[in-house]
């Protein structure tokens, strides 16, 4: 007997190696460790800007400094005036609404809500010099602000409500003789502030990436990539590689894992396969605001209260300020466990202007996809609640103006007056405002995409492929095993083994006692 | 009385390597159905993944074995003692009646195991490998473009290959404890270690 089962066995070994051999990539360096050597060696500047004497000189206006670099580099600004950074909007087709112009110029989101009326404070943000109202001229080269992204002196700041001028503090030739490739610190200043203070908007976004270590984001850490944000955010002629959902619609130009890790990175192939159907950040972003706390909530209905007659702030223990009388009540939190959902690239937004009810929480931006959806995967996300003024007899979501530069101008961060702060902005972007405003619950949805966490804290399997408290939970449009199963089934199957056992046991009972009864 | 060759040295390994594959695979397969807590899932996967490769190899020699031989014929359903075969175990059993059908080595089984190896052999194995199968390469069809194999999702083969997982429990139960009705309570189990079983005369 042994003669032929030893051979077999051995045989049957032989075949599973050989099975495992063939669908087994070998290499003799890791994709990931090839990935490490190339961006370990960073970019040395080909040119010392400090040493052209076009920049030795002493630049009273910011915008002498534009004209000296479209001096020498002179059909770039021509690109910068063509990227989104510069227009804040973009040509998007958007699904049953055709070709719309579509950014930070038009748009309301769910935070500090738009730009319109509040261009002084907002704009600071804007790659550009003045955008203080809709009469700001997009075509004035002189007004490209280079600087902001290119200065790598680390001291180059906006002004705080300027207009997207530059602070007075700035010494313009100290920057202008220490340009180069943009830094975390270029990028970090506006991406990780966006909404009013840090890490508000994105969650994967803000301050501690400037200097962090591979628990929190294994590309940005010094100890870990030491990658610059450039580096996945690939730019050619200033149009820079990767947008978020809150703005885009279309499924292009999108920064992704895959562009350097391949679609089918792991060594384990069942895993691979996951990738048709999960996004790579699903799995290796398991948490997000790993640091600082991002907002998850914001009720602009609270705004307005007064203490002792002035505006004031309240702070929870970890300084996130919770009350503020400008803005509203808001929730913040630490170590976010992101929601699930299915994501093809492609999203529409509420346009200024939209007729929507109030009934269900408004979204902001919808993002397209369904199990079915071939070019759908899971994606997490943040998705920010908030209550924010509305007219419910035009049902139209408001833009109020909520700056002003001094009291009596009518921004309710002056005036504390809704009435007469809707009436301004709703005006100012041609919109019919009925006199009556409610708040309206509203949620917007940001796919996380950084703080991608080293390999060991991966989501296990275990956190989707589980019965209760399913990470994927909520998206019940297919059957996922260790998740799904038909109750019948279940009940029938149980039954079969419960039955057969009881079978089996009343018969065993019945012979043995007949047996007995037969030998008597 | 007479010892025989019932059950031939592959007859046995195959029977023996069959048993052990499918007690693991539902072990690890109910991990993965998320009944049971043993291996860990990946692991769980892992090894399912593996034992249903052995087993498809085992069971292309089972199936060269059985047209080889001719052993095949055994399961041929058949009516005749089908009804006093049932009645042996309702009644028979327990007043210690004599099997209603003599075992040969031509004809190893009774009318109610042909028929019940016949459904395994022919409904429920095939329904597990093809849902296995399906279950382990559905994204590569779609993942390759060949549309014709495309599947919606696994609700249906999911659902399938766990119905036949309970079906398999259970007759692994029933079958346990069927063994034991032989000559003796042991006399099949020895006969499927050995080969080698007493079996009656002809002339008797």
């Amino acid at each position: 007997m042994k003669r032929i089962i030893i051979p077999l066995i051995a045989l049957s070994i032989f075949a599973l190696y050989f099975i495992s051999t063939i669908t087994k990539k070998d290499s003799e360096q890791t994709p990931v460790a090839e990935l490490k050597e190339r961006y370990s060696k960073k970019e040395r500047p080909s040119v010392d800007h400090s040493k052209f004497t076009q920049l030795q000189k002493k630049f009273n206006r910011p915008q002498e400094v534009t004209a000296a670099c479209i001096a020498c580099h002179n059909e770039r600004h021509t690109e910068v005036m063509r990227s989104s950074h510069w227009n804040w909007e973009r040509e998007e087709y958007i699904e049953g609404r055709g070709i719309r112009y579509v950014g930070k110029k038009n748009i309301l989101n769910n935070f500090c809500i738009g730009i319109n009326t509040n261009e002084q404070s907002c704009n600071k943000c804007h790659i550009g010099y003045g955008w203080g109202d809709k009469n700001f001229n997009f075509a004035d080269s002189n007004n490209v602000d280079c600087l902001a992204c290119h200065d790598n002196s680390d001291t180059y700041v906006k002004k705080s409500s300027g207009a997207g001028m530059p602070d007075p503090s700035v010494n313009l030739t100290f920057v202008a003789q220490r340009v180069g490739r943009p830094t975390k610190s270029n990028c970090g200043t506006c991406h990780f502030f966006g909404g009013g203070g840090n890490n508000v908007k994105h969650g994967d976004l803000e301050k501690s990436l400037f200097d962090t270590h591979r628990a929190v984001d294994v590309h940005m850490a010094g100890d870990g990539g030491n990658l610059d944000c450039v580096d996945c955010h690939k730019t050619e002629k200033h149009q820079m590689l990767g947008k978020v959902y809150s703005l885009s619609s279309m499924n292009r130009n999108r920064s992704t894992c895959e562009q350097c890790h391949t679609g089918t990175p792991h060594a384990n192939n069942v895993i691979n396969e996951h990738s048709l159907k999960v996004a790579c950040q699903t799995c290796h972003i398991p948490v997000y605001a790993k640091v600082n706390a991002t907002k998850m909530q914001w009720d602009w209905s609270t705004a307005g209260k007064m203490e002792n007659g002035l505006p004031y702030e309240t702070k929870d223990s970890a300084g996130n300020i919770i009350y503020a009388s400008i803005k509203g009540t808001f929730r913040w939190e630490t170590n976010v466990q992101p929601e699930y959902i299915w994501f093809n690239g492609t999203a529409s937004h509420y346009l200024t202007g939209d007729t929507v009810s109030a009934d269900e929480p408004i979204k902001m931006n919808t993002l397209y996809g369904s199990y079915d959806d071939p070019d759908a995967k899971i994606i997490p996300v943040k998705i920010h609640r908030a209550k924010q003024p509305y007219d419910p007899v035009n049902k139209l979501l408001i833009q109020p103006k909520t700056f002003s530069a001094k009291e009596g101008d009518g921004g309710f961060w002056k005036d504390f007056n809704w009435q007469t702060s809707i009436k301004l902005g709703m005006e100012y972007v041609g919109l019919p405002y009925s006199g009556q405003y409610v708040f309206a619950r509203t949620e917007m949805y940001w796919p996380v995409n950084h703080m991608v966490s080293p390999k060991a804290k991966t989501v296990a399997c275990k956190e989707c492929h589980t019965r209760e408290n399913s990470r994927v939970g909520s998206l019940k449009d297919f059957y996922m095993p260790g998740r799904d199963y038909s109750a019948a089934v279940e009940f029938l199957g149980t039954g079969a083994i419960i039955a057969s056992l009881f079978g089996v046991a009343v018969h065993a009972f019945v012979r043995i006692v007949s047996k007995k009864k037969n030998i008597k | 009385m007479h010892t025989q060759l019932v059950y031939s040295r592959f007859n046995r390994f195959w029977h023996w390597m069959q048993s052990v594959l499918i007690i693991f695979l539902a072990l690890t397969g109910f991990e993965i159905h998320g009944s049971i807590s043993f291996f860990g899932f990946e692991q769980a996967v892992t090894f399912h993944n593996t034992a249903a490769y052995i087993f498809l190899i085992l069971i292309a020699l089972a199936i060269f074995w059985h047209f080889t031989t001719g052993e095949w014929r055994q399961y041929l359903p058949t009516r005749q003692h089908l009804r006093a075969q049932i009645e042996y175990y309702i009644t028979g059993i327990f007043r210690n009646a004599p099997h209603p059908t003599r075992k040969t080595a031509l004809s190893k089984l009774n009318p109610l195991q042909r028929l019940v190896y016949l459904a395994l052999k022919i409904m429920v194995i095939p329904i597990m490998v093809v849902s296995g199968l399906l279950y382990m390469f559905y994204r590569y069809p779609q993942s390759n473009g060949i549309e014709s194999l495309n599947i919606e999702g696994l609700r249906v083969i999911g659902i399938l290959h766990t119905a036949g997982a309970f079906f398999l429990i259970s007759f692994i139960i029933a079958h346990l404890y069927l063994i034991t009705t032989g000559h003796s309570p042991t006399s099949n189990l020895k006969a499927m270690i050995t080969g080698y079983e007493v079996l009656e005369s002809e002339k008797e």
